[in-house]
């Protein structure tokens, strides 16, 4: 495997300004004194998306908390867009393992819902032709005025990309976003969200379990092991983009998923 | 039937059993089991099993329930005391609302609430809450207030819980989507938990008017007064069973009310909830 270093992306990708940046991270639990995450070191550039995968309790949740302002770290630096992060911002996007979408509120009301938190009801209604556009991006044009309940869980999914989206946020964190749906839909969506993270040039940062979705998705791959939450290698990916399924079955693949596996299972069997 | 199953052309269908009496619908399924019932019933009167006095035959019941109705249908006095106890229940109702609701929300949304007052609540929830009717009585009469106050104090807990319930059923997932969209605590009671809560909440307010009814009869029971229950009591203390099995067939007439203005209300303001989550009758 090739592990290249940052002036090696030059040659095949345009080394872009940095957005996110975080610098000697640590974060221990007060209620416990468990050492969640210890010097984490991390800088997501314009454009990119990074992905972190580790067995659980390897603190992953815990720095996506951090990095979304949920948390605040017990060491360290954490800024984006050259600020430091004290607390949940308009410019962070997030996406959850479910859906989330309100079953009271149309698609359409639920995707602006953001906006209407923040600056009220009349704000929300001025960005629905923003909504309509971001529904039409992610195949949703004709479910504006749909309630959730009538939606399958793939396109839930996409309307919750769309109430990510509408305030243009300068970081996407997704915490396992597609791991609820079943395979097929799984890779379809991956797909989509390649498309939609090219189209939209979105800074991403993906928590998974999955080694071929972190390996397809992915310009560069956190492993992170527990005991405590540390990263203990970052695999860089060269496979060309855009991705398609089929890249799945080529050598390059199969030989970065071996080399995460092993580093992986010498933890479980440790 | 014998299959030839050595050529290939036949088909190999055959039928599910369903019993008859799954099978059969709601309303046949009702009147059959009504049938059966009074049927037994006046098998059971007829033959001298039981005394008139104690269970009248059903066309004495018939009858009263026709004489009841005609009181009722033309303004007499039972139509009064049916009044008197629907206020009951109508104020009773709406202080549990009242009182429940604010009780719960300060359970289910305060650390204060859950560990100051929740202990308190439970308390008393668990004490045979009619045992406090003499009470209301001594401190507020013989008239209508004493039968509220009781149908109130019963219908209270249910919603309290309820209510508290409620507020915690957002999941971690949605708590999280709204700190991360930035919204206030008031926001998020708002629009998130309290809308949430909704299904719990009218499952409490079910429970609820069934107990709002039995307070207001309770307490006519045993405060007298112009109402239903004092009827009631009346007719059995002269041993007039009939009349007791009309009065209370015309009293749940009431009851189904409540009970189905509550449903109602539910289809009509959780509106997202599945048919089978709320269930056809409850």
């Amino acid at each position: 495997m090739k592990m290249a270093e940052p002036q090696d992306m030059s040659i095949s990708k345009q080394v872009h300004r940095p957005v996110y940046e975080i610098a000697r991270l640590s974060k221990t639990y007060a209620s416990n004194k468990l050492v969640a995450l210890t010097d984490v070191n991390l800088t997501l550039h314009d454009g990119e998306f990074v992905s972190v995968i580790g067995s659980s309790g390897c603190g992953k949740s815990t720095l996506l908390k951090i990095m979304s302002g949920l948390m605040p770290p017990t060491k360290g630096r954490v800024m984006l867009e050259g600020k430091p992060v004290t607390g949940p911002r308009v410019d962070i996007g997030m996406m959850f393992q479910q859906a989330t979408l309100l079953p009271w509120k149309t698609t359409i009301e639920n995707i602006v819902q953001p906006i209407e938190i923040r600056e009220g009801k009349a704000a929300a209604k001025a960005a629905y032709g923003k909504a309509q556009d971001l529904l039409s991006l992610v195949g949703l044009g004709d479910f504006a005025n749909v309630y959730p309940g009538e939606l399958s869980g793939g396109m839930a999914q996409r309307a919750a990309i769309c109430r990510m989206l509408i305030t243009e946020p300068a970081v996407l964190l997704l915490d396992e976003p597609f791991s609820a749906l079943d395979e097929l839909t799984r890779d379809f969506m991956n797909m989509e969200l390649q498309r939609i993270c090219n189209e939209t040039k979105a800074t991403a940062f993906l928590v998974t379990h999955s080694l071929s979705e972190a390996v397809i998705m992915s310009d560069r791959i956190l492993v992170m092991k527990p005991r405590p939450g540390r990263v203990v290698e970052e695999v860089t990916i060269s496979l060309p983009r855009p991705r398609t399924l089929d890249m799945i079955n080529t050598e390059e693949f199969g030989r970065i998923v071996a080399h995460i596996r092993d580093l992986l299972d010498k933890e479980a069997m440790a | 039937m014998t299959y030839s199953s050595d050529d290939p052309l036949t088909d190999t269908v055959w039928v599910e059993n369903v019993s008859v009496i799954d099978s059969m619908p709601r309303w046949l399924a009702m009147t059959l089991l009504f049938v059966g019932f009074v049927g037994t019933w006046e098998i059971a009167t007829r033959f001298g099993w039981v005394s008139p006095i104690i269970l009248p035959s059903p066309g004495e019941t018939l009858k009263d329930l026709y004489f009841v109705g005609q009181n009722l249908l033309s303004g007499g006095y039972m139509l009064s005391a049916l009044w008197t106890t629907t206020q009951t229940v109508f104020w009773g109702f709406v202080i549990a609302i009242s009182i429940g609701f604010t009780l719960g929300v300060l359970v289910g949304e305060t650390k204060f609430g859950e560990r100051a007052l929740l202990p308190y609540l439970v308390a008393i929830d668990t004490m045979p809450k009619v045992a406090f009717a003499p009470l209301f009585i001594a401190w507020l009469g013989f008239g209508i207030s004493s039968k509220v106050a009781l149908a109130a104090f019963i219908a209270t807990f249910p919603i309290v819980v309820s209510t508290a319930a409620g507020l915690y059923a957002a999941s971690e997932n949605e708590r999280m989507l709204f700190k991360s969209m930035g919204a206030t605590r008031m926001q998020t009671l708002l629009r998130l938990k309290l809308p949430t809560g909704l299904p719990h909440m009218f499952t409490g307010l079910k429970i609820a008017a069934v107990g709002v009814m039995a307070g207001a009869i309770t307490g006519e029971f045993l405060g007298g007064g112009t109402g239903f229950g004092a009827l009631i009591r009346q007719s059995a203390s002269q041993m007039n069973t009939p009349r007791v099995f009309a009065l209370i067939l015309y009293l749940s007439l009431l009851g189904l009310l409540l009970y189905f203005s509550v449903l109602w209300l539910q289809r009509r303001i959780v509106f997202w909830q599945k048919e089978n989550q709320s269930g056809t009758f409850g």
